[in-house]
């Protein structure tokens, strides 16, 4: 009963831990800087304060924050379709068939998985530079479409939930290799196909280094690296600043707006996370 | 990889079906392939070229190492992160295991569901977001602990964000961030475990401390290596959290607190190209023995 009891509320303590944050910045929205410092921290503000901060917020800089909510989603969206494009065949073809180099290609894409991206940006932009790409939208689109991680939960998928059997059977029938894929394979595939874009969305738009090193001008960046300049904007964290000062509860707004098409994703994703991240974890 | 190979195939006599398909599968994986030289391989050759030479292309052999290493801030954020390293693999590998033992044995009711997607939410708030809100939670003034916070005698934002404490501030914001995602990971790796091993123990004798010990953390052994491993890769290349907070704190967290920093100072403001390779290459090859190590002791990347 003690255990238990134990257990109970071990449990509770990190509910609080993980959640308090975010109904936190929730209810800051709803603030004006005096309510946020005087009242109680988890009361509610009002439906006003609201309206103005998303107006102070939109003021900055003319829109910048829609702007930079603009490009976030161009530069997530191309580059997801570029990852799927690329990397659920490749999965499907390190797992279904046999080529020259395979093992190789299998290996390297472990290896580049397990590389950590963030020591890659500063060759990755001499790289750039020397192909004179440096500001403009591809030196975020490409780098974000190589997701060397897609094409290995892909394989995963592949050899452990579709028998080869299938598409040999398929073959028989008479199917060319693109049939097979494009007709048995993909159709079961939507688990992973739906993971992968979940997880390469999510790590695309909130990637912050690559971006702030790749676009130097305020007008191109992603809403991450555009809060990232709001907050230095904010006098109560940096003194330094002149008239055009943003408040703390237009920062939360501000926060609150860059994470929320990943909180629409995720809870669209929802049903296939669990189950998909078994998918690697059955891996015998 | 081209074409050649698999007509060279056919002309072996190795049968029809094999060669279209060996065709189709360099065909599948073209594209990708060729990101992975554009944007895996070659700025990694990039990296190791650059470390090894001046800005002049001249070979320097570890001319640029030794220059790196010598900077009066090099060994300061060397030993942040690795400070930073131990906090947040070990409050991973204890807690998540922990509560990911909690809630299976709180059986699959509803309950364990929503506890494991509350624990997942902040997941959504990676990247600059979720230390801004860790700004808040961290400032006396606003925060919702702020009780909590003057109980520990912190009693303005200053005080909390003093460098000492900084190594633990970022594995309470990554910790916050990153466990609910492996919580879930390390559940599923619980639920495939045999009933009958989890029987036979019970039937042994075993209490659920005993299970947990000597059946359940064993059998998720592979589970904790590779989020070491990835937590570990993660880990090291430390960027955002000290950048926006050397913005938010006027000074007291420096522009140059990771080794990441570093390689951006050492780039962009310095313009010494080389010696920001060279930290990249060290970087590199740390995260990668590292995994390679955990790799080879736990089998996990058996690839095929």
């Amino acid at each position: 009963m003690a255990s238990r009891l134990l257990a109970g509320s071990v449990l509770t303590v990190f509910v609080v831990f993980f959640v308090l944050p975010v109904v936190w910045l929730l209810l800051a929205a709803t603030k004006t800087d005096q309510q946020l410092v005087h009242d109680n921290p988890l009361s509610f503000g009002s439906w006003h304060a609201l309206k103005a901060n998303w107006h102070a917020l939109t003021a900055f800089q003319d829109d910048a924050v829609l702007l930079w909510l603009r490009n976030s989603a161009v530069y997530a969206a191309i580059s997801l379709v570029i990852t799927l494009c690329l990397a659920v065949p490749a999965g499907y073809a390190l797992a279904m068939t046999e080529f020259r180099g395979r093992h190789t290609l299998l290996i390297a894409t472990l290896v580049v998985m397990l590389m950590p991206n963030a020591t890659l940006v500063v060759p990755l932009f001499l790289e750039i530079n020397a192909v004179h790409l440096i500001g403009t939208m591809w030196s975020i689109i490409l780098p974000y479409s190589f997701y060397p991680f897609g094409v290995y939960l892909t394989y995963i998928y592949f050899t452990t939930a579709v028998p080869k059997d299938l598409l040999a059977a398929a073959r028989i029938d008479g199917c060319s290799e693109f049939g097979v894929f494009r007709h048995v394979a993909l159709p079961l595939a939507t688990p992973v196909i739906a993971l992968v874009g979940f997880f390469s969305f999510v790590a695309n738009w909130t990637n912050y280094f690559l971006p702030y090193v790749m676009l130097p001008e305020s007008d191109q960046m992603p809403i991450q690296v555009g809060v990232g300049s709001l907050l230095s904007n904010v006098p109560s964290f940096n003194p330094t600043v002149g008239t055009l000062a943003i408040e703390r509860p237009q920062l939360a707004l501000a926060t609150l707006v860059a994470i929320t098409p990943v909180l629409v994703v995720f809870l669209f994703a929802q049903r296939f996370l669990v189950s998909g991240m078994l998918a690697g974890a059955t891996k015998e | 990889m081209t074409l050649t190979h698999s007509s060279a195939d056919s002309a072996r006599g190795r049968p029809r079906g094999t060669s279209r398909q060996s065709r189709a599968g360099v065909a599948f994986v073209a594209g990708y392939t060729l990101l992975l030289l554009a944007f895996g391989v070659l700025p990694t050759c990039y990296a190791i070229y650059f470390a090894f030479t001046d800005a002049g292309g001249t070979f320097t052999g570890f001319s640029n190492f030794v220059t790196t290493a010598q900077d009066f801030r090099f060994v300061d954020s060397l030993g942040h992160v690795a400070l930073y390293l131990v906090f947040w693999l070990l409050s991973l590998v204890v807690f998540v295991v922990v509560l990911a033992l909690l809630l299976h044995r709180l059986s699959a009711g509803p309950v364990s569901q929503a506890l494991r997607f509350l624990y997942y939410i902040p997941g959504a708030l990676a990247g600059a977001a979720s230390v801004l809100v860790w700004l808040f939670m961290l400032d006396p003034t606003v925060s919702p602990v702020s009780s909590l916070l003057e109980t520990l005698g912190f009693h303005t934002f200053g005080e909390v964000i003093a460098p000492g404490n900084l190594a633990l501030l970022f594995t309470i914001i990554a910790f916050w961030t990153g466990a609910g995602g492996w919580i879930v990971v390390m559940y599923g790796a619980l639920n495939n475990i045999p009933k009958d091993v989890m029987e036979a123990a019970r039937i042994d004798g075993a209490n659920g401390w005993q299970t947990a010990w000597r059946v359940q953390i064993p059998m998720l052994r592979k589970w904790i290596v590779y989020m070491v491993i990835l937590a570990f890769a993660g880990g090291a290349q430390l960027f955002v959290e000290p950048q926006l907070l050397s913005l938010a704190s006027t000074g007291v967290a420096g522009r140059d607190y990771s080794l990441n920093q570093l390689t951006y100072d050492f780039a962009f403001q310095m313009n010494n190209i080389n010696g920001a390779a060279a930290v990249s290459v060290e970087l590199l090859v740390v995260s990668l023995s590292v995994a390679g190590v955990f790799v080879a002791r736990s089998g996990f990347f058996d690839a095929d």
